[in-house]
């Protein structure tokens, strides 16, 4: 069967500035991936060139055998890939509830009952109580559940979390690894950036490490994760218990 | 329903209902004025829609009402066409030549877009200006005959026009309230926001925008069609003029609140209200103009509407879907 997500040779320069590095791997359909990295390594430009809102210098996307380099974002995601960002954009002058309509409209849902789609997920990601404020009265955590809550609302195939987990209490940070689990569980493909490192151990079953745009450490999490090379990257950073 | 949303609609429906009786209670002078004000509300509604929305800041709508105006007087003089049918092939054929100037401007972004739409609009000026049979550079009168087909007599004619004017006004208001309450409006209203994350999320940004671009132009050009019908005369000048036809209506929308439909209004209101105050202080009443919408960047760049819809919640053109 051929991957959902295929990257072959990826470049991305900004001038001189490379932030992505002839990156290649295949992901395979209901695969959770996670990917770390120090910062500034290339990990948001990395979603950016599979979600089309940067398109690469040189090499090839392939979303379920089709070439989509060239497409634009939009269209990726009516085939099925869907992202959230790091630094939350949130539709502000628009309730909670029509930030997802928007998403469930125009994304890949097709013409299922939208209200109640949009409702499941709500209640699913814990803002149903905000679902009819205005976007722009969210806290960031909230607007950071928005991000997650307006991926789904799409209908996604492929769903890319971008450092979704920072700044959330233990507590919280349990409850959003059991959403994203329910989510991977429901056959949803899911690429995740994340610092929170356990958190991400807790629900991938394959990390990719990337520094300066390259892969430099790919596979089994706890192997990556006792590779001397990412232990010098995470310096102070160790694979915490609750991955075990 | 609540007070903050009775008391607005209250207001614009007094509004409406005082403005479509207004031949039997207004004189002529004030019919006039009427409806060059209908005629910018249509203009702030097309801006606001255009560059509240989509973010497409033009300068260069007058190529648009320039267009509409020019369009209307050729088919009226050439193809013998009647009024009304004139105005509508004016609208039509504008948002036709809006095709490929928009796929020149579209190459562009944002202060570039401005700038390339202004250009765009005195490269139609500086031709229309060669056209010897519309006048060349001096301009050309419509013929009286086609003001005589709009009725028997002054009262009957000017009873006509306005309420042409009536119309272009509210279907203005009208059309841009329903297309936002349409599937059109969610992806509008998103792009407003965060055009990344509308892109994201599956709206085709670029397509979107490129409609309403073209579904502006051909508004605009409808408005410029009455415009210079109302004038009974037209110039190249004056028809591409960026003063009259983008930089007032630019200040109308915001200093009533760009990105919202009560905006415009209210804007239109401010405009006409300060003008009759003000506009026989010469150079002085320019000058007051730039001074206010300066102060009303500084103090809310919301604009009149926005700031009080914020602070109060007021809103009368809902839009919002509940869960």
């Amino acid at each position: 069967m051929s991957p959902l997500l295929s990257l072959k040779g990826v470049d991305k320069s900004f001038g001189a500035l490379k932030v992505a590095d002839q990156i290649t791997f295949d992901l395979p359909a209901g695969q959770a991936l996670g990917i770390i990295g120090p910062n500034g390594a290339g990990k948001s430009t990395l979603f950016n060139l599979i979600g089309g809102a940067l398109t690469p210098t040189a090499g090839t996307v392939q979303f379920d055998g089709r070439d989509v380099t060239a497409l634009p974002a939009s269209a990726r995601c009516h085939l099925g890939a869907a992202r959230s960002f790091q630094i939350p954009h949130p539709f502000v002058g628009m309730t909670v509830f029509e930030n997802l309509l928007v998403a469930s409209s125009f994304g890949n849902a097709g013409h299922r009952d939208q209200r109640a789609a949009c409702k499941e997920i709500l209640e699913r990601t814990g803002l149903i109580h905000r679902a009819n404020r205005p976007a722009g009265t969210l806290t960031l955590l909230e607007r950071k559940r928005l991000e997650l809550s307006r991926a789904l609302a799409t209908g996604p195939r492929l769903l890319m979390l971008d450092e979704i987990a920072g700044g959330l209490t233990e507590g919280e940070c349990l409850a959003l690894v059991d959403t994203i689990k329910a989510i991977r569980d429901s056959g949803v493909t899911i690429i995740w950036i994340e610092h929170i490192v356990h958190a991400l151990l807790a629900v991938v079953e394959r990390l990719i490490v990337i520094d300066f745009g390259k892969i430099v450490a790919e596979g089994d999490p706890k192997a990556v994760m006792a590779d001397p090379l990412v232990q010098e990257i995470y310096m102070g950073i160790s694979v915490d218990d609750a991955a075990a | 329903m609540q007070a903050k949303t009775i008391f607005p609609i209250a207001a614009f429906a007094t509004g409406f209902v005082a403005l479509s009786v207004a031949p039997f209670w207004a004189d002529r002078a004030d019919l006039r004025l009427l409806m060059e004000g209908l005629s910018y509300l249509a203009l702030a509604q097309m801006w606001n829609l255009l560059a509240g929305y989509t973010g497409l800041v033009s300068v260069g709508q007058q190529a648009f009402v320039g267009l509409g105006g020019y369009l209307f007087f050729a088919l009226a003089m050439f193809a013998g066409l009647p009024v009304i049918p004139g105005l509508i092939g004016a609208a039509v054929l504008t948002a036709l030549i809006a095709l490929p100037t928009g796929w020149i401007a579209f190459r562009l972004n944002g202060a570039y877009f401005a700038i390339g739409t202004w250009v765009i609009a005195e490269v139609f000026r500086l031709f229309a200006a060669q056209i010897g049979s519309l006048g060349g550079g001096s301009g050309i009168s419509l013929p009286v005959t086609v003001a005589r087909s709009l009725g028997e007599g002054r009262e009957a004619r000017e009873m006509t026009m306005y309420y042409i004017a009536f119309v272009i006004g509210a279907v203005s208001v009208g059309a841009v309230w329903a297309l936002l309450r349409s599937r059109w409006g969610l992806a509008l209203t998103a792009i407003r926001d965060s055009e990344i994350a509308a892109e994201t999320v599956g709206v085709d940004t670029r397509r979107v925008k490129f409609l309403i671009y073209i579904l502006t132009a051909g508004f605009t050009g409808l408005t410029g069609a009455f415009i210079f019908l109302q004038k009974l005369r037209i110039t190249p000048d004056a028809a591409f003029s960026v003063n009259d036809w983008t930089a007032f209506v630019i200040f109308i929308v915001v200093i009533g609140g760009v990105g919202t439909i009560e905006g415009p209004i209210i804007g239109t209101i401010l405009f006409f209200a300060l003008r009759q105050v003000a506009a026989d202080w010469g150079t002085w009443y320019l000058m007051l103009m730039g001074a206010i919408a300066i102060a009303v960047m500084l103090v809310d760049k919301r604009g009149l509407w926005g700031a009080l819809r914020s602070r109060l919640g007021l809103s009368a053109f809902v839009t919002e879907r509940r869960l």
